[in-house]
């Protein structure tokens, strides 16, 4: 019984070194005051092996709204105070070409991380982020391709598009922390495991841009910090 | 034999039996040509590959103006046809005469000889291309230079790699200023449109798929925004390309509800296979109902 106990708690501190200091997390809500663009549909009938995916219209993700005004496919991370992390995370992050979309629409990764495309359709694509800092690429992937594999070096937020479907639209936020998180559903994040320290948050939106906030961490603590961007009419 | 080959190594000892098959040899030639020129035309005249199912006749015509170019592709088939036929039997017929032609024969050639035939070809050759281009020209007047009738609906075709985009003025009548600048394509906004700033543009319809109604004339205005394209519908008779830099536009008028498929005919990159859009010919009714739905959408 012992043995059990003491095992669970050596692999709660190697999976977590921070507990051993006390961890803090910051969470909190994204929201928007006014009234956000309408999404356009998307008419994907020059494409019938996608179009007949979907029972319900596809609109564009440019704003992903939620009940009570919260934001969805914000990214979130610590900007600066983090702890400096040498390596990146060994498991891979998975983007996937679905019905002539791209699941996630926002896909946060670490630089350095293994990032895997994979093509669900019965149709080729093109991937093509849209880099400035990294290096630019795009990727031909015919319907039954095994799964791209890429990585970014440098931190940026790349726009990515599909140069054989003008309407498939997503966003890569490379980002030199593993402390970050994308709003939810609910618009909910969280970033957990932190030590005490000064930290700052920014929050970015793809068509609001971006907000920062200071939080100190002291101890084993939740700090809650909420952002709420203005929205945009058109 | 002093150094040199003798030309019986060459030639069939008896020269008589040998000018002989020579002769035989070119009448069955002039048989073979003649039988090639006539078989050839047996697709041509039934539109099968000989006993075939498979049809090569053109798609069935739903415009007004569609009539006319099949008119002329057939007049020009029958007439080529014809010609093509006269030429191979007369080159039949010139091969069986010459087939026991003996070497010491003059040759005639031009210039010096065969002046009159010369002569004749081309004056008969440039009244076959005359004649096809003055009975032609009706044909490609009323798609070319007879105007868009004043009513007729105005719509904006975008192409661009790899798909064609639509616009419809909406219920302001008016297209909203396109800025190339703005073009969003995650966000939809494929003609580059400023409905902050543009008010016309606000009721503007994009969409992917050219809705029309049956029996109303269409005014289609085009421009590529990238490189060159082509709109072509097949059973509308229209081949049109879009070139960069210019606005063009064809105008026609839909007989029959259906959907038919828009496709690039001109070879516009890696996506080119896959670049096309539907035309649905719809009802007046119909059509207003697509309408009211895909304003609802923008």
């Amino acid at each position: 019984m012992r043995t059990k106990q003491l095992f669970i708690v050596a692999s709660a501190l190697m999976v977590s070194p921070a507990l051993l200091f006390g961890a803090g997390t910051i969470s909190g809500k994204v929201t928007y005051t006014g009234t956000p663009a309408k999404q356009k549909a998307i008419d994907m009938s020059k494409e019938p092996s996608c179009a007949k995916q979907h029972t319900t219209p596809v609109t564009t993700e440019t704003v992903v709204t939620g009940p009570n005004n919260v934001l969805e496919n914000v990214v979130v991370y610590i900007s600066a105070g983090a702890p400096d992390e040498s390596t990146a995370p060994t498991q891979a992050v998975t983007f996937t070409q679905k019905g002539c979309q791209y699941l996630p629409h926002v896909l946060a990764m670490r630089t350095g991380q293994e990032l895997k495309v994979v093509n669900d359709d019965q149709t080729s694509h093109n991937i093509h982020p849209l880099a400035k800092v990294n290096r630019e690429w795009n990727k031909s992937q015919p319907p039954g391709t095994p799964p791209l594999s890429e990585k970014f070096d440098k931190e940026e937020f790349i726009s990515v598009k599909c140069n054989v479907h003008p309407w498939m639209h997503g966003f890569f936020a490379v980002l030199k922390t593993s402390h970050y998180s994308v709003s939810g559903e609910n618009g909910g994040f969280s970033l957990p495991n932190l030590p005490p320290g000064k930290y700052t948050v920014t929050a970015w939106q793809e068509d609001y841009g971006t907000q920062t906030q200071d939080v100190t961490i002291t101890g084993n603590e939740t700090k809650t910090v909420d952002f709420s961007f203005k929205a945009k009419p058109y | 034999m002093d150094g040199r080959i003798s030309p019986a190594v060459f030639l069939p000892e008896n020269p008589v039996s040998s000018g002989k098959m020579r002769g035989r040899m070119g009448r069955l030639f002039a048989i073979v040509v003649t039988v090639i020129a006539l078989a050839s035309a047996v697709p041509i005249i039934t539109h099968h590959w000989f006993w075939s199912d498979i049809s090569f006749a053109p798609p069935e015509d739903i415009s007004t103006h569609g009539h006319a170019i099949d008119d002329q592709l057939s007049d020009t088939m029958v007439e080529a046809g014809l010609s093509f036929l006269a030429a191979q039997i007369l080159l039949g017929l010139f091969v069986w005469k010459s087939a026991e032609r003996k070497s010491t024969d003059a040759i005639k050639t031009f210039p010096g000889g065969a002046r009159i035939m010369v002569i004749a070809a081309l004056v008969l050759v440039g009244t076959e291309i005359l004649a096809l281009g003055v009975l032609g020209q009706k044909a490609w007047a009323n798609v070319y230079f007879k105007p868009a009738a004043p009513d007729a609906l105005q719509i904006q075709t975008q192409a661009g790699q790899f798909a064609f985009y639509f616009r419809y003025p909406g219920a302001d009548g008016k297209f909203g200023t396109p800025h190339p600048d703005k073009i969003d394509e995650g966000n939809s906004n494929f003609f580059g449109l400023d409905p902050a700033n543009d008010v016309e543009s606000r009721d503007d319809i994009v969409t992917g798929e050219l809705a029309i109604p049956v029996d109303r004339e269409v005014h289609l205005m085009m421009h590529s925004k990238d490189v060159g394209h082509s709109f072509y519908v097949r059973e509308l008779r229209i081949q049109q390309d879009f070139v960069p830099g210019l606005d063009l536009s064809v105008h026609f008028t839909a007989t029959k509800v259906g959907k038919y498929e828009i496709v690039c005919t001109q070879l516009c990159g890696l996506g080119h296979y896959n670049m096309k859009a539907y035309l649905n010919v719809l009802s007046q009714a119909d059509f207003d109902a697509w309408m009211k739905q895909k304003a609802s959408e923008q």
